[in-house]
């Protein structure tokens, strides 16, 4: 139904994509896996006719005998939305935030069909329904701050299907969304494939994605395809190095997790975070919301301990808590006996550390590299005589040349701004390292590089880390211990192999089951 | 939304309790008193006396402050002492000329700023874009009584279309009133829809970008239906706040082009005011514009809600 023919892309002469061929039938998922930069999007953008200004497209786009490749606007417009639909990654941000969902939704008919307001509203509530949103509980009337972000990618869905389309492109559809959402959207995808007999084009960096959902699956590299084939089959044979390589990132363990010793670090004690809420009445109380709930925990020196838990379940809000951010209302922390709170001494806050999720908000932007990794310094009062020497020093430990000191931070790439983020942390010689989902935002080739350096780190300084992640994957393969965190209570502690193998709570089970896997039998060569 | 509209009237009503006291509390801090204030050096002290007395100056802070608003809220703002005629009828008379001049610029200013902010933002990076951001630039930077003067140059002066100056009054009709405020409302209008036309044009940029701009393309619209449905209305929630605060500046703030025009407007009795020390005057109409500033910002609140629906919040 659609057919890729040498498609090459290139932007003010910089070559995208390269000789991209790729074909979908009606009613097959093809997946379309790559690592951040490798084309995928630009081929789903080329196939809608949405490459960026001053973007150049060869090669055919074949689309039931009709080359998309050369159309104009119109032509396209009439296309998109109705035989070709698109859902992207972001559902919080997908949405028009002041259109109500059901007027969205109903648009779609509007400008492709004519019927009356009505008549698309009416239509608007039947899509909506049919993916997971019926009426009585999620009217048209909504607007999209209302929803939550898998609700809120339902509607996307509502709106890339409400005319039927031959096509489905979905861009990293789940990727923002937490794992039982993840599942449940895939769920979906997978019966309106069938249902409607459509072609889906599923874009992720994700290999458990597609082993789960693709009939057919191409790897993506650096604007080419690399490797395609019937998805068994090519997990199976896995006949390129380089998908080889990505399989093996993904499900990278750093080799030995460190051995703790059994003197306690850090002691959570039935610590309890309240945040005011808008007040209901203008006199009066406001309500109080309980992020976390008498959380209590141990961290011994040395050790490695997971926090795992979906958005929205009081890990964040743990971890400023931990950091002394933030004051407890109830309960206390302690490191090395020592309270943690906003006033404490500020030579306790320099055995404490952490590194964050973004690599590109972290850093002021405006600071070279060897100011923002001498920036915990303050801690101490005055920066040592020998402050270079010593950044200089933690940035050859993070595995980057000295002559980064004097560039500023965008000239960087992602994995290497999580590098000098740990040697920020690094700096001061602290026990414990707060990692809140430091590898969350890299590539899998680039996640395995930095879980590496972290292992090698703390069994040279014998570094604790409280690893705080929604991947379960990643959890299992580097902590020995793990806590799983719900509506701000630990639900359940455990060493991680025996959490993960014979879960106790049903919520544990549950994430468990939704996390996307390959079989283990295509793992056999 | 109830509840929005309820919450920011009463912190309207707070802030004009605010604003009174401060205005009360700085008539009160003039060294000396008032009337000795206002009648000068040389007044004998029975002239001050008398005055005192017919201000009534003579109660405790309390009393007069509450004598004060009590006036002001049944509409007696006093008598000024210059003019010897109410203040009520001095404010009346002029804001019959001040507020159409302040609606006639702004609705100019906001009917130029948004088409060319428009164009600006959709033709970005071309020539119409560097054109309009020029020609703004140039808007913000000369002051108005210098377009003032040359509008008056070219439209009175030479091409004769309109008068110089002066007000007919609304009694000569409809039409040689609105004429006669054409040239000044076109004079304040100027800088002020360059100013909103870049808000207007970086407010849409931003917008553009948004990705339900894309989700909007992927569903079938072109760029125009997409920016007409989608954009413009995302677009318009800084630019309602700017349009705000320029019309509480043109309601007083037209002062120098009231004087170029010859137009017995707000600015102009509120600047005599202060040269004659008519202290009455000054702190009535000074609240009357805290007043309409105070009301502005909350039209501008409930604008808000109706564009954007996160701001209500479901009861």
């Amino acid at each position: 139904m659609i057919d890729l023919q040498n498609l090459s892309v290139s932007i003010h002469d910089t070559p995208i994509l390269q000789d991209v061929g790729l074909s979908i039938a009606p009613g097959q998922v093809i997946g379309l896996v790559g690592e951040s930069g490798s084309g995928k999007s630009m081929t789903a953008l080329a196939v809608m006719g949405l490459l960026p200004r001053g973007a150049k497209a060869s090669g055919q786009i074949m689309f039931d005998g009709l080359d998309l490749n050369g159309l104009d606007d119109d032509a396209l417009c009439s296309l998109r939305g109705r035989r070709i639909s698109m859902i992207f990654q972001e559902p919080m941000t997908a949405l028009n935030p002041v259109q109500t969902i059901g007027d969205q939704v109903a648009e779609c008919a509007r400008i492709h069909r004519t019927i009356s307001r009505d008549g698309a509203l009416r239509l608007a509530a039947e899509k909506l329904t049919r993916v997971g949103l019926p009426q009585d509980r999620v009217p048209l009337d909504r607007y999209p701050h209302e929803l939550s972000g898998g609700q809120r990618q339902r509607v996307c869905i509502a709106m890339a299907i409400a005319l039927h389309p031959d096509l489905l492109i979905a861009d990293e559809p789940t990727t923002a969304l937490d794992v039982t959402t993840q599942a449940q959207i895939l769920d979906l995808l997978k019966e309106l494939v069938a249902e409607e007999g459509m072609g889906l084009l599923l874009i992720t960096h994700d290999l458990a994605v597609v082993a789960g959902m693709a009939d057919r699956v191409a790897v993506m590299r650096k604007g080419k395809i690399v490797e395609q084939g019937e998805t068994e089959i090519l997990f199976r044979t896995m006949s390129h190095p380089y998908t080889r390589q990505l399989l093996e990132a993904s499900n990278h363990a750093p080799a030995g997790i460190a051995q703790p010793s059994a003197a306690p670090l850090l002691q959570v004690n039935n610590a309890i975070r309240d945040y005011p809420l808008p007040r209901t009445r203008l006199l009066g109380p406001a309500p109080q919301f309980r992020a976390v709930d008498g959380v209590s925990f141990t961290l011994n020196k040395g050790e490695s301990l997971g926090l795992v838990g979906e958005s929205g379940c009081g890990k964040s809000t743990l971890s400023r808590a931990i950091l002394g951010l933030e004051a407890l209302q109830g309960g206390d922390i302690l490191l090395n006996g020592d309270p943690i709170s906003p006033d404490m001494d500020t030579a306790r806050r320099a055995g404490l550390q952490v590194v964050f999720q973004d690599p590109y908000g972290s850093f002021n932007p405006r600071w070279k590299v060897e100011k923002l990794v001498a920036e915990p310094f303050h801690l101490l009062g005055a920066r040592p005589e020998d402050w270079r020497d010593q950044v200089r020093q933690a940035l050859a430990e993070v595995g980057l040349p000295g002559e980064a000191m004097t560039r500023y931070p965008h000239e960087f790439s992602g994995g290497q701004r999580q590098r000098i983020a740990i040697a920020r942390a690094l700096i001061l010689r602290p026990e414990l390292i707060v990692l809140d989902e430091a590898v969350s935002a890299l590539d899998v080739s680039i996640r395995a590089d930095i879980l590496d350096l972290l292992a090698d780190l703390q069994a040279k300084h014998g570094l604790a880390y409280l690893f705080i992640s929604h991947d379960l994957g990643v959890v299992r393969n580097v902590t020995g211990r793990v806590l799983v965190m719900r509506a701000g209570q630990i639900v359940e502690e455990g060493e991680t192999e025996t959490v993960f193998t014979t879960p106790q709570h049903d919520y544990t089970r549950n994430l468990i089951n939704a996390a996307p896997k390959i079989p283990p039998a295509w793992r056999t060569a | 939304m109830l509840r929005y509209l309820i919450t920011r009237a009463l912190s309207l009503g707070a802030s004009l309790v605010v604003a009174s006291l401060v205005i009360f509390t700085m008539i009160e801090v003039i060294p000396g008193d008032p009337a000795s204030f206002m009648l000068g050096l040389n007044a004998s002290e029975d002239t001050v006396a008398a005055l005192r007395d017919e201000l009534g100056l003579n109660g405790t802070l309390s009393t007069r402050y509450l004598n004060w608003i009590g006036g002001l809220v049944a509409g007696d703002f006093g008598t000024s002492y210059t003019y010897r005629v109410p203040v009520a009828e001095l404010v009346v008379e002029r804001l019959q000329v001040s507020l159409p001049l302040a609606i006639f610029a702004l609705l100019l200013s906001t009917l130029i700023a948004i088409p060319v902010g428009l164009i600006a933002a959709t033709r970005r990076g071309e020539m119409t874009d560097y054109t309009i951001m020029g020609a703004t630039q140039m808007g913000i930077a000369v002051p108005n009584f210098w377009f003032a003067m040359l509008l008056v140059l070219v439209f009175a002066v030479q091409l004769r279309w309109f008068s110089a100056g002066g007000f007919p009054g609304w009694d000569a009709g409809i039409g040689p009133a609105l004429k006669s405020l054409t040239l000044p409302a076109i004079a304040l209008a100027l800088p002020q829809a360059s100013i909103l036309a870049r808000v207007m044009r970086s407010s849409l940029l931003d917008v553009l970008h948004q990705d339900y701009m894309r989700t909007a393309r992927a569903k079938g619209l072109s760029i125009a239906q997409a920016t007409r449905r989608h954009a413009l209305r995302n677009a318009l929630i800084p630019v309602l706040t700017i349009i705000g605060l320029q019309f509480s500046f043109l309601l007083a703030g037209a002062i120098i082009i009231e004087n170029v025009f010859f137009l017995p407007g707000l600015g102009r009795l509120i600047f005599q005011a202060i040269t004659q020390r008519d202290l009455v005057v000054v702190e009535s109409v000074v609240m009357l514009l805290v007043f309409a500033v105070i009301l502005v910002t909350f039209l501008v609140d409930v604008a808000y809600a109706v564009v954007d629906p996160r701001l209500r919040r479901r009861a």
